[in-house]
């Protein structure tokens, strides 16, 4: 897993509530390979007509926005289906933060796991900031895990400055350590050993 | 005296593996289901050159990338589909999962065959890579949906670290009106408390409208939690339940079910139990639903009108709407019943079981279907047995398509997919931009809701259509 610390990026405002996994990526593409890369196909629907030309004034196409490492988003982040490829394009296209007021849960999850953090602030704090990066364009953030905040451009206000982000102790921990979780869980065999004994013991018919 | 527990305490508490100071629990994972879009979780385990841990607890179908016009693999006309389903019989041979595969008559949508073969049972935890996993929690199973990553971990280890969810209880009470069905008091329930509204909650659905629900109603229910953003729904065991599961192959059988109904009538939550959010409604109030945006929270009665965006409470919301209507082509104020019918799906693992297709079977017997319509059986078993009672025939008789068992037209990957434009009523759970194809304009309502779109080329509300006949 990728390793997480801080990240100093160009922010972009994605003004849309209830951005749903299969914008960010559509179904048809699922089947391809890892190794491929999605970044190409982050929110492909949105950014190229059916024919495959590109539709014009989508935020990340912007030229204030094309590099942009931090989203900054809308309530249900990342909501419906499963599919982890919406975390890996988001990734594959420079994406290292998202910003919104909520998360999918299962999008939430994946991202840790890939090392995409994902931070939750107030809807109206959301809204401020979506506000001053569109004043703003090209604007960077910096967030810092360590220190769990995200920080506006420095000698500018308008409606930036620093917030404090909440983050899972033991998340933050893999984070920062770039530690894959499963060879964590590994190191525990005897207490899964042990309980699954006590489990099965409990419920034999299974 | 111990604390009262909600049913999901218990569960929870029983497959606690370790609770770690920080709080992220170990879980331990009873049942595993896989299915052919579960390639990138079985990958990274041969990567490592990780064994399954325990595959006898892991159970899997193909559905998302099978065909539905044949089960025959040269069906799948394009190679990278094809090879989705080949990679999961491989896997499931090479770690020795049980496979219900192509070919097998117990094949079908996963959360289908789950409860069909008393593989979901209630007090398990359960898990699979798929955000509809919730539906298992209509016979008491704590169950969710998870990521390729997820998939890998409990494949490796058989548990997950999860942080503990906050509990929300939504009761319906009283009698549900005649052709108001499961379908309608979900789609009800999510227009009530938003598309997020059980963000970060496992729910529990209660009352007397639950208490009188089939099986099959408390899966469809289950099945969409997702769509309020519930991590997961479930309802208490009963007798119902209990009726549902006997005799089932992988159900306890013997003395082993004595000892294990023993275990489930202990795991209703205990009067008293305290929910985080409690949310209630009124059964009689809840009208057939259609959907007329796109989130499954953009839900309208079938006597009601297309929203005015104009009158939204914010700003965000107006905009919201007006974008959902521009791209389903909706014009504000327009009456539900008059918005047109280009195609109709019933089927998907929201919608596909036995009783969905006696449902919409009544309303197709002995009229004809305007517009194009399929039906899609949720499992080789659902289909024998609509076969049986001779339902294929009635649906054939109105010029609705028969088809193979799969995930098909609800999500977009497998070649049943709706052309740009079209508006499609479907019994399906998403209607998410392009969801079932590029520009696809989807309508999430009820199988007889859907089969009567099907019968009049429009919305139609089916008591209207049903009024006066048997």
């Amino acid at each position: 897993m990728r390793k997480f610390e801080t990240l100093e990026a160009v922010a972009a405002p994605l003004d849309m509530a209830n951005t749903d996994t299969d914008q960010i990526i559509p179904a048809r593409f699922l089947w391809r390979p890892r190794s491929e890369g999605y970044g190409h196909l982050l929110f492909n629907d949105l950014r190229t007509n059916q024919d495959g030309s590109p539709k014009p004034g989508f935020v990340l196409d912007r030229p204030a926005c094309k590099d942009a490492g931090i989203l900054v988003g809308d309530r249900n982040f990342g909501c419906g289906s499963s599919r982890e490829h919406a975390v890996w394009a988001l990734m594959d296209a420079g994406i290292g933060v998202v910003i919104a007021p909520s998360f999918g849960d299962i999008f939430f999850n994946n991202s840790f796991k890939n090392g995409l953090l994902p931070i939750v602030l107030p809807e109206a704090r959301c809204a401020e900031l979506r506000a001053a990066l569109a004043r703003n364009p090209g604007a960077r953030l910096v967030v810092d895990l360590q220190a769990q905040t995200v920080t506006g451009p420095a000698g500018v206000n308008d409606g930036f400055g620093t917030d404090h982000f909440d983050v899972d102790p033991f998340r933050k921990q893999l984070l920062l350590s770039g530690l894959d979780d499963i060879s964590f869980t590994l190191s525990q065999q005897d207490l899964i050993a042990a309980f699954e004994a006590k489990f099965a013991a409990e419920m034999p018919w299974l | 005296m111990t604390t009262p527990r909600t049913l999901f305490e218990k569960i929870w508490e029983r497959h606690t593996v370790q609770v770690r100071p920080d709080g992220a629990t170990l879980l331990h994972v009873a049942r595993h289901l896989v299915h052919d879009g579960s390639r990138a979780g079985f990958q990274a385990l041969t990567e490592r050159g990780l064994p399954v841990r325990h595959p006898e607890r892991t159970f899997g179908t193909p559905d998302h990338y099978v065909s539905t016009a044949s089960h025959d693999l040269a069906a799948i006309t394009e190679p990278y589909r094809r090879e989705m389903v080949t990679a999961l019989t491989a896997n499931a041979r090479e770690h020795g999962v049980t496979l219900f595969d192509l070919g097998d008559r117990r094949q079908g949508i996963v959360h289908v065959i789950g409860p069909e073969q008393g593989i979901t049972q209630p007090g398990l935890l359960m898990v699979c890579g798929d955000s509809h996993t919730a539906t298992h929690g209509a016979l008491g199973a704590l169950a969710f949906g998870i990521g390729a990553s997820e998939v890998s971990h409990v494949l490796a280890t058989q548990t997950l670290w999860q942080t503990r969810p906050k509990s929300m209880r939504v009761a319906v009470e009283g009698q549900l009106g005649a052709w108001v069905t499961p379908k309608d008091v979900i789609l009800a329930i999510i227009a009530r408390i938003g598309a997020a509204g059980g963000t970060g909650h496992v729910i529990e659905y209660a009352g007397s409208a639950f208490r009188a629900m089939s099986m099959e109603g408390r899966l469809t229910v289950c099945n969409m939690s997702i769509e309020a953003g519930a991590r997961a729904g479930m309802v208490a065991p009963d007798e119902t339940t209990y009726a549902y599961l006997r005799g089932r192959p992988y159900a306890p059988q013997g003395p082993m079910w004595d000892r294990a109904l023993a275990f489930w009538r202990g795991l209703p939550s205990d009067p008293g139990a305290v929910f985080d959010r409690e949310v209630t409604l009124s059964g009689a109030d809840i009208a057939p639903m259609v959907t007329w945006g796109t989130s499954p929270e953009d839900a309208a009665p079938i006597t009601g009108d297309v929203p005015d965006p104009a009158r939204a409470p914010t700003a965000e919301r107006r905009e919201a709407m007006a974008r959902a209507l521009a791209y389903m082509g909706l014009e504000p104020g327009t009456a539900i019943a008059a918005i047109p019918v280009d195609r109709v799906f019933i089927g998907s693992c929201t919608n596909s079981r036995i009783e969905d297709l006696r449902s919409a079977a009544a309303i197709a017997r002995g009229r004809k279907a305007l517009v194009p319509a399929m039906v899609v059986a949720g499992s080789g078993l659902v289909k024998a047995q609509a076969e049986a009672e001779g339902l294929h025939t009635v649906f054939l008789e109105a010029g609705f398509e028969w088809r193979e068992p799969g995930c098909s037209m609800c999500v977009g990957m497998n070649g049943d997919l709706v052309a740009a434009g079209e508006h499609c009523a479907s019994t399906s759970n998403r209607n998410f931009v392009g969801r079932q194809g590029r520009g696809a304009r989807t309508h999430l309502l009820s199988p007889a809701m859907a089969a009567a779109a099907a019968i009049t080329g429009r919305m139609t509300d089916v008591r209207q259509l049903m009024a006066g006949a048997a």
